[in-house]
């Protein structure tokens, strides 16, 4: 049978284990005079039932498919005429692919050696029985833990501190699923970062001035040997970001001010929703609005007044992008300036303070480690955007603090290298990855930064 | 549950069974009658509040029915009443802190001396630094003790230089009965100080801008018995040089601090007489229903 209606079947059994338990549990506590002369509630008798059906079968399920195809394979190779065993790994990947492709009927058995004709056959059959054996193996556990769930219901089994520790185990799997999964990237993006300081020395990518990742592919093109500084995309991508933080977080501010502290209910409700569409719109659009409507209006404003634009400026990405994080600012701190207790603004008015002097003096400060909080998610959000500068701001990696120059960002740097053919062991694609580390260790920075202002805000304050 | 209901209960002798504290064939409830004008003395001579006729309303809903009363100078008048018989609404709007609801409206008259509080030239500013208000929860600011108790000075401008802020900083602690509590810590944030120590900082902060009239609601209500006491205490010292206006749930409390009692009931102002009065010899059957605790 197919892993799928295995799994269907086996949905359909713990459904019905789940069903029986609870009849079961009923059926025992009617004698008794009711379901409260049970130690737990039928729920979890049932679900207990449930889980001794699901979790066994579940389990060797999970390990029969995370193996049984190494071992098949391994079964195979072992099976074939000493003459033609690999020698070498590239040769033992080779023959497999082979092997497979015959099997699966791609490759006509007659156009091969016979003995990897008969090595596929081989192959087709292992994996028949081994379905096989697999279905009978869980219905079987499916069944017995089924079976064993039901009868051993009784009034004074502690079903539901069974079920509790079970469902605790399930949430801590989820969860370390979660952490794993960070842990595996971070290792990934931390192995080729490390390939590429072997090759490119840790100083030159940190502090050099010149980016110009382009390679010699052979050795007789005309190419530059490649320089890997990263200052100027790490000076491009703080320039963007801070004057997308300039547009943001004043405006962001304010109509959250006013949103929380003076418009009507009315107006609230909705303006809320518009403000927050605009996180909505997809970055290509803000980059495309950004390129073709605000640089050339840029470009105009600056020719008019004698100034010098690049016709792809970090002034536009970073003022599209600045509009584009607004909602993470507004939106944030919206709620927790409303979240201030109206206690603080009372005490504060009964003073007689004005409204905006109690907003400026207590209602801000009180709501100060929230706001924090969402200006930083904004920063992470404007360092992280890569769509609006691609478009924007251009991919010359000039080192400059003019917002009127074209810059380039990291992000922006990262997909560049990344387009297009790449050999995957070359200073140039692996830069990548060390790009995209110092990005997350930037970015992390920034969130330990924030968690630690928020936590003393509230030691202070609470 | 709402006291017109128990009264209306009473009267049709449902639930007997469930409230046998109530003799319900003594009491012929419904006979009840809300008298046109308040029972009792309302009237000081020379008052500092003078309210005449005061209708608060929440939307259509009206919370306060044609209210008169005087608060005399540097006296203690006590606000009494079942829960949601209008006091916070009444007090509240002694110094226009109703304004922060949309939907409230106040009408009649309102003075402060001979002054018109809902006058549209009134300067709500400075009417509430001359009327403060102590709140039900001690609500400190997140700010430091010292910064909470200069807050008020500092908006009226009433330090130029720094030692005087830090006297006045210095008076209205000592005078809230912290300042002994506190002297060594003053820039620890007030949030960190005990319940009762932050009910007195909100009266020290109160009293920081030397309000002329102080109004409190259920100051005490958040506290234990020791911290309560020296609130009470404080209030004491307090009406030397305040009028003082607190609205409370405690009979015992009302009966220690106050010099009149004013007893409400379902917006209306009942009675008003001498604290003693009210609590030996309550002039109208509503008060005494309320002080004997057959209901509220
Ligand atoms: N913000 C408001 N909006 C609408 N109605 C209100 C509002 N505040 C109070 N009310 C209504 O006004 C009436 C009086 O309320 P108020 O808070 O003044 O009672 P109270 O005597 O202070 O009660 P308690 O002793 O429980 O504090 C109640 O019926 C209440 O429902
Ligand atoms: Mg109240």
């Amino acid at each position: 049978m197919q892993t799928g209606n295995l799994l269907l079947l086996l949905i359909v059994m713990v459904a019905l284990a789940y069903y029986l338990g609870h009849q079961r549990s009923l059926a025992l506590a009617r004698p008794l005079g009711g379901i409260r002369h049970l130690h737990s509630l039928p729920f979890y008798y049932a679900m207990r039932a449930a889980l001794w059906c699901a979790l066994p079968a579940l389990l060797i399920l999970g390990g029969w498919l995370a193996f049984d195809d190494t071992i098949i394979r391994q079964t195979v190779m072992q099976g074939l005429p000493e003459a033609l065993r690999p020698d070498s790994d590239g040769a033992r990947g080779l023959l497999l692919s082979q092997i497979q492709n015959v099997a699966s009927g791609a490759l006509s058995p007659e156009s091969v050696d016979p003995a990897i004709a008969a090595a596929a056959e081989r192959l087709n059959n292992l994996r028949t029985t081994s379905a096989m054996a697999l279905t009978v193996v869980v219905i079987a556990v499916g069944l017995v833990g089924a079976a064993w769930g039901w009868v051993k219901i009784a009034p004074q089994l502690r079903a539901r501190q069974q079920v509790e520790s079970i469902l605790r185990v399930i949430f801590m799997l989820c969860a370390t699923v979660a952490i794993l999964t960070t842990v595996g990237i971070l290792m990934s993006v931390l192995f080729e970062s490390i390939r590429f300081f072997q090759k490119v020395s840790p100083a030159e990518f940190l502090f050099g001035l010149q980016w110009s990742p382009q390679t010699a592919l052979r050795a007789d093109q005309v190419a530059s040997s490649g320089a890997f500084g990263a200052i100027p995309l790490f000076v491009g991508t703080l320039l963007i970001s801070t004057i997308a933080l300039l547009v943001a977080v004043p405006i962001g501010l304010m109509s959250a001010i006013y949103l929380a502290e003076y418009a009507p209910p009315k107006v609230r409700s909705v303006a809320k929703p518009m403000l927050e569409i605009l996180a909505g719109v997809p970055t290509v659009v803000y980059g495309f609005f950004a390129a073709l409507t605000v640089a050339p209006f840029i470009r105009g404003v600056g020719e008019s007044i004698g100034l010098d634009v690049a016709s792809e400026s970090a002034l536009a990405a970073g003022l599209v992008m600045g509009v584009m994080i607004i909602p993470f600012v507004s939106s944030l701190s919206d709620d927790v300036i409303t979240a201030v207790p109206q206690v603080m603004r009372d005490g504060s008015l009964g003073l007689g303070a004005t409204r905006s002097e109690t907003i400026r003096k207590v209602v801000f400060p009180a709501a100060l480690p929230g706001i924090m909080g969402g200006i930083l998610l904004a920063a992470s959000r404007a360092i992280g955007e890569t769509m609006i500068v691609v478009m924007a701001a251009g991919l010359a990696a000039n080192l400059t603090a003019n917002p009127l120059d074209a810059v380039t960002t990291v992000t922006v740097q990262i997909v560049t290298l990344l387009t297009g053919d790449q050999e995957f062991d070359s200073a140039k694609t692996l830069a990548a990855f060390a790009l995209g580390l110092m990005l997350f260790l930037t970015t992390l920075c920034l969130n330990i930064l924030a968690l630690h202002i928020v936590k003393k805000y509230r030691e202070q304050y609470e | 549950m709402d006291t017109a209901e128990k009264l209306d209960k009473n009267a049709s002798g449902r639930n007997h069974a469930e409230e046998p504290m109530i003799d319900l064939e003594e009491q012929p409830m419904q006979e009840t009658r809300y008298p046109e004008h308040t029972v009792g003395t309302p009237f000081v001579d020379d008052p500092k509040m003078r309210l005449r006729d005061v209708d608060v309303f929440y939307g259509d809903n009206q919370a306060i029915h044609k209210v008169s009363l005087d608060i005399g100078k540097n006296e203690v008048v006590a606000l009494i009443g079942p829960s949601g018989c209008g006091k916070s609404t009444f007090l509240r709007s002694l110094n226009r802190m109703n304004d922060t609801i949309d939907i409230c409206r106040v009408t009649g008259e309102l003075f402060l001396e001979d002054q018109d509080l809902y006058d549209p030239k009134m300067d709500v500013v400075e009417l509430r630094a001359r009327v403060g208000m102590v709140f039900q929860k001690p609500n400190p600011f997140p700010k430091s003790i010292y910064d909470n108790v200069a807050y008020g000075p500092r908006l009226h401008g009433l330090a130029n230089k720094k030692y005087e802020l830090d006297e006045i900083v210095e008076t209205s602690l000592r005078k809230a009965g912290l300042w002994d509590e506190v002297k060594d810590r003053l820039h620890a944030p007030g949030t960190g100080l005990s319940g009762g120590q932050q009910q007195r900082l909100c009266i020290a902060r109160t009293i920081a801008v030397s309000p002329e009239v102080v109004l409190m609601d259920e100051p005490c209500s958040a506290l234990d018995p020791i911290a309560t006491a020296k609130i009470e205490e404080l209030i004491d010292e307090l009406t030397e040089s305040y009028t003082i206006a607190i609205v409370t749930h405690s009979m015992q409390q009302a009966a220690r601090v106050s010099n009149r009692t004013a007893y409400f009931h379902l917006g209306r102002l009942i009675e008003v007489n001498d604290t003693e009065t009210v609590f030996t010899k309550p002039e109208h059957e509503l008060t005494e229903a309320y002080i004997t605790g057959r209901f509220g």
